[in-house]
């Protein structure tokens, strides 16, 4: 799945990475918790937080996770943004909530481990 | 690369924000170098819990990175208050982070356990009240 496909499914709006909406996403997780995130979550993946601050992109960086969703209309800082540009990490904003976001990816096909459908 | 790259970082226990810059470096470098992603993931996950643990529980240290040909070693050393019980640390949900640390997304007890998982050697001593040395060693070869 494309990282464009999840702003559509999400109605996300793009706050950083126009130019990597093509980029390909191949699993999705959903977490809170960094340290679940680096414990667990799958190459090339989407990352739903409700965690606004800047070690969700830190993560990201780490697991080379291509793309950062901040849910509930959550808005990160000008310093998030800033570092999620530096390392070249989309990050996307929806209204929904944690439960409903993974639920309409999940739907889409989008899976933990990177399975198809 | 046949001569060993050292890099030596300083970690600030003050700016939980700031955690990750070194290994985030040491990420850049070791893809300057060429080395396949999967382990330069390996690399910059178990460094990264490991200065996150050193601003949580110890008030900052510092880092020594080891490059080789056929490893990546990674010395993390503070002067922290010590762990009392190593076995209890490093199974998986122990934590002794507080609150407020969990509301910045860390602190599942999931920290020291990463880093074993990802390494392939992995050394911890300590002593209460004097401090913590983790080596963590990465095959690359």
């Amino acid at each position: 799945m494309k990282i464009a496909e999840v702003v559509t499914l999400l109605n996300a709006e793009v706050l950083y990475g126009n130019d990597l909406l093509n980029v390909e996403v191949e699993s999705g997780c959903g977490s809170d918790m960094m340290s679940d995130v680096l414990a667990f979550v799958k190459d090339r993946a989407v990352m739903l937080t409700g965690l606004v601050n800047p070690q969700t992109i830190r993560t990201a960086e780490m697991m080379d996770i291509k793309c950062v969703v901040f849910i509930r209309g959550k808005n990160p800082s000008e310093m998030i943004l800033q570092l999620a540009e530096e390392k070249g990490i989309a990050v996307l904003k929806t209204a929904h909530g944690m439960y409903s976001s993974c639920g309409i990816l999940y739907a889409a096909g989008l899976r933990s481990d990177g399975s198809a459908l | 690369m046949s001569e060993t790259v050292k890099l030596n970082y300083t970690v600030d226990g003050d700016d939980f924000l700031a955690a990750g810059t070194a290994s985030s470096d040491v990420k850049r470098v070791l893809r300057q170098l060429g080395f396949g992603s999967d382990i330069i993931r390996k690399v910059s996950i178990a460094m990264y819990e490991g200065e996150i643990n050193m601003v949580i529980h110890a008030d900052g240290g510092s880092v020594e990175v080891e490059i080789l040909d056929d490893r990546i070693k990674v010395i993390l050393a503070d002067r922290g208050p010590g762990i009392p019980d190593v076995e209890k640390a490093m199974s998986e949900g122990f934590s002794t982070a507080p609150e407020e640390i969990r509301d910045l997304g860390f602190g599942a007890g999931m920290g020291l356990p990463n880093m074993k998982k990802y390494t392939d050697e992995f050394y911890l001593e300590t002593e209460v009240g004097v401090g913590t040395t983790v080596t963590m060693v990465v095959y690359a070869a």
